[in-house]
């Protein structure tokens, strides 16, 4: 295939994958629409966690910032009745961004297991906090998130609207992403797994780098929590626990690294295979988990995306 | 009298109980191209180290233009001016001869905190393929540096460095690896560049046929202390350097 076909090709199977995913609520029931959203929405998450994946970072901890955005929805709905997302989701992009500058300035010193344990650490305080201050968290009942509008319009059928928004906010972080890792501070990121020194001989900063890549991430896994946050109708301390942080992590590594859609083909597989191995095995479902990562670790060391570009390669 | 580019002025370094580089004097004016002889473990590697800002000397300091620049980190020593190439090159070894470009070009001009505009864009691109051509390596543009031969590894880490068009670049054995056929083709695409820019070049060579070659002067180092500075023929006559560095008897 030439490379003008395939530059061709790229933005119109993407135009066309939307397409369908915007018709799929005429075709499918409401709990496996329901279901999708719930996996774009993490998608957004492991998107953040595969930015720093590309740095040959992985962050134990990204659950903080799923649990900061879903919170901060939780928060102004359940305290001041505020329920509209183009308020809610926008605040929870800044709270997570903010928290990652924060953060990600102690985090940059660190490499390989120091920084997965300190980024794990940092999720669990979080975690803590949300157990220990009930008036502010709800403790371990957490919020329920009611009165969900969009400009003003609380829709009559607001898990359509929640789809759709899900969907276009989807949309939005995958187009970031990808001009993200097409940009000089992407590319910077994967130099930094590369090799450290040669940046700082370039006169550049790969702890820099690493500073404005994990508030990009977080500011994006804030957004993941939120929407989650009006599909669930509820957030809970477990959103920023080491379980969910690992699951992330676990998606990243099945989708893959190497396209910015891959987290989303492994989150949506993952909910799917998680769904039906509760149904189908509901005492062994992790079991089947894991021997699902394993093969595809094992057959498809890139991830799922590594399947779809192996075709593409294909000769035909 | 002008100001030198590069002043190493009284400078140690210590490694426990060993003085890689012991007492240290060296002044180098713009334009000049000097080279460093001496054996392995003699200190040329270390004084390089040192001017760069990756080790910071046990006493001494060290100019660039006239100002203290002993303490401040690579980045910043980079940033003022000094480059360097290293022995082992120093690459993005995942990452193909274009990104490898383009990301120095990016760090070049300031671009490298960009999260929007494409690294690929046009205008980089070019230079990118430009200089690929001019020093060979555009037949492996699209090929990963771990794949490249140890000679074109050290041509690209060499490229990088030009790439930041540095007042003074030291390399560290820009020829080594290089073939026998290759190592003069490899300096001559480079050398004329720094002349055409009076970029101050300091290199450290073992192969005395591209000192001779290349450089206007030769430093030869000896267990850490400079043996002798000057004109290279003159240098390579002297009879502690030609058993000191060259292991004549």
């Amino acid at each position: 295939m030439s490379n003008t076909a395939t530059q061709v090709s790229v933005p119109v199977a993407v135009m066309a994958t939307f397409a369908v995913l915007a018709l799929l609520p005429v075709f499918l029931s409401d709990w496996i629409v329901f279901l999708l959203a719930l996996a774009l929405a993490k998608g957004a998450v492991v998107l953040g966690v595969v930015l720093l994946l590309r740095g040959g970072l992985i962050s134990f901890g990204h659950a903080l910032y799923y649990a900061v955005g879903a919170y901060t929805v939780g928060f102004l709905a359940n305290r001041f009745g505020i329920g509209e997302a183009l308020i809610a989701v926008p605040l929870a992009i800044v709270i997570s961004g903010l928290l990652a500058a924060v953060l990600g300035f102690l985090l940059t010193r660190f490499r390989g297991i120091y920084f997965a344990m300190l980024s794990l650490a940092f999720s669990m305080i979080v975690y803590t906090v949300l157990i220990k201050f009930y008036d502010l968290s709800g403790g371990t009942d957490g919020l329920s998130v009611r009165g969900f509008s969009l400009a003003g319009v609380a829709p009559v059928h607001s898990g359509l609207v929640k789809y759709y928004l899900v969907l276009v906010l989807t949309a939005a972080a995958a187009y970031i992403g990808a001009r993200f890792l097409a940009s000089p501070l992407g590319y910077l990121m994967q130099a930094v797994r590369y090799n450290e020194i040669r940046i700082e001989y370039l006169g550049a900063s790969a702890s820099h780098a690493i500073l404005a890549s994990y508030i990009i991430s977080g500011a994006i896994s804030g957004v993941g929590g939120a929407l989650v946050a009006f599909l669930v109708g509820q957030v809970s301390p477990e959103l920023a626990y080491w379980v969910a942080s690992g699951d992330f992590v676990f998606v990243a590594v099945l989708g893959g690294t190497g396209s910015v859609f891959a987290p989303w083909i492994g989150s949506v597989v993952f909910e799917l295979v998680k769904n039906y191995a509760v149904k189908f095995s509901p005492g062994t479902w992790q079991l089947t988990l894991g021997v699902f990562l394993l093969l595809v670790i094992y057959f498809q060391p890139q991830g799922l995306w590594g399947l779809l570009t192996r075709w593409r390669a294909e000769p035909r | 009298m002008t100001t030198p580019m590069i002043e190493v002025d009284n400078v140690s370094r210590a490694f426990d109980m060993l003085r890689a580089v012991d007492d240290v004097s060296l002044s180098v004016g713009e334009g000049e191209t000097v080279g460093i002889i001496g054996t392995n473990g003699s200190g040329k590697t270390t004084l390089l180290n040192l001017i760069t800002g990756y080790l910071q000397p046990t006493s001494g300091r060290i100019l660039f233009r006239g100002s203290d620049i002993t303490g401040l980190g690579p980045r910043r020593v980079t940033t003022l001016g000094v480059a360097r190439s290293f022995q082992v090159p120093q690459l993005y070894t995942g990452l193909t001869v274009l990104d490898n470009l383009l990301i120095a070009i990016a760090a070049h001009s300031g671009r490298t905190a960009d999260f929007w505009t494409p690294m690929h864009r046009r205008d980089a691109l070019v230079r990118a393929q430009d200089l690929a051509a001019r020093f060979g390596l555009s037949e492996r543009g699209t090929a990963e540096v771990r794949s490249l031969p140890e000679g074109a590894r050290k041509v690209l880490d060499v490229v990088l460095s030009v790439i930041l068009e540095p007042k003074v670049l030291l390399m560290d054995e820009p020829t080594s690896g290089v073939s026998a056929r290759d190592k003069f083709s490899v300096m001559d695409m480079l050398m004329p560049t720094l002349r055409e820019r009076r970029v101050t070049t300091i290199f450290v060579e073992h192969d005395m046929e591209i000192i001779e070659r290349y450089a206007e002067r030769a430093v030869a180092f000896d267990a850490g202390r400079i043996i002798a500075d000057g004109p290279v023929a003159g240098v390579l006559a002297i009879a502690e350097v030609r058993r000191a560095v060259l292991g004549e008897s």
